[in-house]
């Protein structure tokens, strides 16, 4: 038999018709569905006398348009509070599981898939989001579609797919200490560029990939949609399944065993060949900091911001200095000298409890400085829960921050968490592009310790420098 | 779908690489439960300044370019959010045809299915026509999607590539869930055999 890559694997065996001079017809077996790009999907079957065909695989939560704050007070915005309504009536319509706001397992959609066990290895998934990227690190296909694909998914459980290419990004040797998930991605956004991997599916693979937690991988694979790909995945093993194990809908006893016996033939076989491949050496990656507009504009800690005359192409210069203007920024600033406003900590990237374990150890003992405004907002209620439980909440608070209810809140501020026009940002979070966390705000994209480094500083900070005041703590395996 | 064969109009020029789709449409108006309406919020944050008055720098406040259908763009086009929105917007503004020397994945599949046709020209290619955009008289293209070319009334033209099955839905405005639909027995086939480990319920 010829070898196959993992991507080859979950793309053959989910292909049920190849008709003629067509794309593929892809099954899908989970569609996770939010409030902003599905209404007019489920508008569109109720023209057409539709159905959902498989409102069993399908599950709904709200996050992008829902307030951080005081959960039992009325939502102001009512376009916004029309928007959440619709999805409720929507699901409750076609038959659909909600997580409400007021359900203990609501939380941003690609925070609750994996811990509710929803994502699993060798599933194709997809929701109208573009970092549904997010659950290849359980070695799944997961992709985002926009909402006339949310609706041919309802309709059908079904996609037509044109068979993307393969790229592996090996991150060869270990990542130095301090040096994150999320300083990874960057650096090799950086690298290839936000458009590097467009038409691919990546598959993550190397011996820093191989000691990442299960959280370090989403990280990186919800990222992937930020250098063009249409998806990006890990292979699973000991750490996937350890992880799954006891979550609430993943198989439980013999049938969990039995699954696991077939997950560990998802991984590339010896021989496969990918259709391109890049090389990273982990060990050489430093703290990121994103200086521009666009989340492959990044560099360094220790490094100043470039001058765009620097750039190979006029493209580029171009960009640079648009860039540079927007951020208010001038060439051969250090990283480290950059002030900022505001801090979130937060969003699909980085809202998982190892994040808010890894930020509260650099808070602890601390106080976020003078002029800076920070706040936590954790990936979904049950993070929440655990990070109060492990008195994470009580260091964020003690620190100064403010401490709030799960939700996409300023990562792309649809919901009152907003910038203000010229205020910066060290964001968590997966995109700094011009107006993104509010008209005129300026986002520099880090890691949590990164971030949490910056709110005590009042300024980016090289993290491997940091003096730690806070005890040893525990940390334990994720509910 | 509306079809799409043939489009002649004004081209607008926008010259930025890496457009995302946060630029083509900001985050505050998603909130709409239609798919009509979008375009008066069209590149809202660079048409419009911090009180609403349109910012006259920007090309879609230029009067040359009223009524314009054709978008030139830069590499990249489209890239960030899946909003589908995106092209919501532009195609309620009036645009039915997007020339770049590449455009974002999910942004290129969206445009399709709304009857917009993103066309991918080399960069010299797409070099000349900003040239011709940015001349003092509008500048119109016509696209002709049978042909798989773009020309203009001065001797230009060029060909593109496409698939063919996208070609196809376009030109005649297939809707493409009743396509898929046309394999429901392999479909129904497929489901028997579904690892009962992936059914969903709380276990």
């Amino acid at each position: 038999m010829k070898p196959k890559t993992l991507f080859e694997k979950i793309w053959d065996r989910h292909v049920i018709d190849q008709p003629e001079g067509k794309p593929a017809i892809l099954y899908i077996d989970l569609h996770l569905v939010h409030e902003v790009t599905s209404p007019q999907a489920f508008e569109g079957l109720r023209l057409a006398g539709r159905k959902v065909r498989r409102p069993d695989l399908t599950i709904a939560t709200m996050d992008h348009n829902v307030p951080t704050t005081n959960r039992s007070l009325p939502i102001t915005d009512p376009i916004s509070k029309k928007q959440m309504e619709t999805l409720a009536k929507n699901c409750k319509d076609f038959g659909i599981r909600f997580f409400d706001l007021d359900s203990p397992q609501q939380g941003i959609v690609h925070v609750i898939g994996p811990e509710l066990g929803l994502t699993l290895p060798g599933k194709t998934i997809v929701c109208g989001d573009s970092h549904t990227s997010t659950h290849g690190a359980f070695g799944a296909l997961a992709f985002g579609i926009g909402t006339s694909e949310v609706e041919h998914v309802l309709a059908t459980q079904c996609l037509q797919q044109a068979k993307p290419k393969t790229m592996e990004v090996h991150f060869k040797g270990r990542l130095p200490k301090g040096v994150t998930a999320k300083d990874a991605i960057l650096a090799l956004i950086a690298k290839i560029g936000t458009a590097g991997a467009t038409g691919y599916v990546i598959e993550y693979t190397g011996e820093a990939i191989e000691h990442m937690s299960m959280e370090e991988r989403m990280t990186i694979c919800n990222m992937s949609i930020e250098a063009g790909a249409r998806a990006g995945m890990i292979a699973p093993d000991e750490t996937t399944f350890q992880y799954l194990k006891n979550r609430p809908f993943a198989p439980k006893g013999e049938e969990f065993e039995r699954a696991v016996r077939e997950w560990k033939e998802l991984r590339t076989d010896e021989g496969a060949t990918y259709d391109h491949r890049v090389e990273i050496d982990a060990s050489q990656i430093a703290p990121q900091v994103t200086w521009g507009t666009s989340p492959g504009m990044g560099t360094d800690i220790t490094k100043s911001v470039p001058d765009p005359a620097s750039f190979a192409t006029e493209t580029e210069r171009k960009s640079a200095e648009l860039a540079l203007e927007y951020m208010g920024l001038v060439p051969g600033t250090p990283m480290t000298e950059i002030k900022i406003d505001r801090v979130f900590i937060g969003s699909c990237t980085n809202s998982r409890i190892e994040d808010l374990r890894a930020a509260a150890k650099v808070v602890e003992g601390y106080q976020v400085a003078p002029h800076v405004k920070a706040m936590v907002v954790p990936g979904s209620q049950q993070v929440k829960k655990q990070a109060e439980q492990e008195g994470l909440a009580d260091i964020f608070i003690a620190a100064g921050f403010e401490w709030r209810e799960s939700g996409c809140s300023m990562c792309l501020a649809m919901n009152p968490d907003v910038l203000q026009p010229g205020e910066r940002c060290a964001s968590t979070s997966n995109r700094n592009f011009e107006g993104r966390q509010g008209r005129g705000g300026r986002t520099h994209l880090v890691s949590p310790e990164m971030a949490a480094a910056a709110a005590i500083k009042g300024h980016f900070t090289d993290i491997r420098e940091w003096k730690y005041l806070g005890k040893e703590r525990e940390t334990h395996a994720t509910t | 779908m509306q079809p799409l064969r043939q489009e002649t109009g004004i081209v607008t020029p926008l010259d930025r690489a890496n457009v995302d789709t946060d630029a083509i449409i900001p985050k505050q108006f998603l909130k709409r439960i239609e798919r009509s309406g979008f375009g008066q919020f069209l590149f809202y944050d660079w048409r419009f300044d911090s009180k609403g008055n349109p910012d006259p720098s920007f090309v879609l406040n230029q009067k040359k370019y009223e009524g314009s259908s054709i978008l030139l763009a830069r590499e990249n086009f489209g890239c960030g959010s899946s909003r589908e929105h995106a092209p919501w917007s532009l195609l309620d503004y009036g645009f039915r045809v997007i020339i770049a020397p590449s455009f974002a994945d999910i942004f290129y599949n969206n445009c399709f299915k709304n009857g917009m046709l993103p066309i991918r020209l080399t960069s010299e290619q797409v070099d000349q026509l900003f040239q011709k955009a940015y001349r003092d008289q509008p500048y119109q293209l016509t696209v002709d999607l049978v042909e798989k070319s773009v020309y203009d009334q001065e001797g230009l033209k060029f060909f593109f590539e496409i698939d063919e099955y996208r070609r196809t839905c376009l030109l005649e405005g297939l809707d493409d869930i009743a396509i898929t639909l046309q394999s429901e027995e392999k479909i129904a086939k497929y489901e028997e055999k579904l690892p009962d480990y992936y059914a969903i319920a709380a276990k």
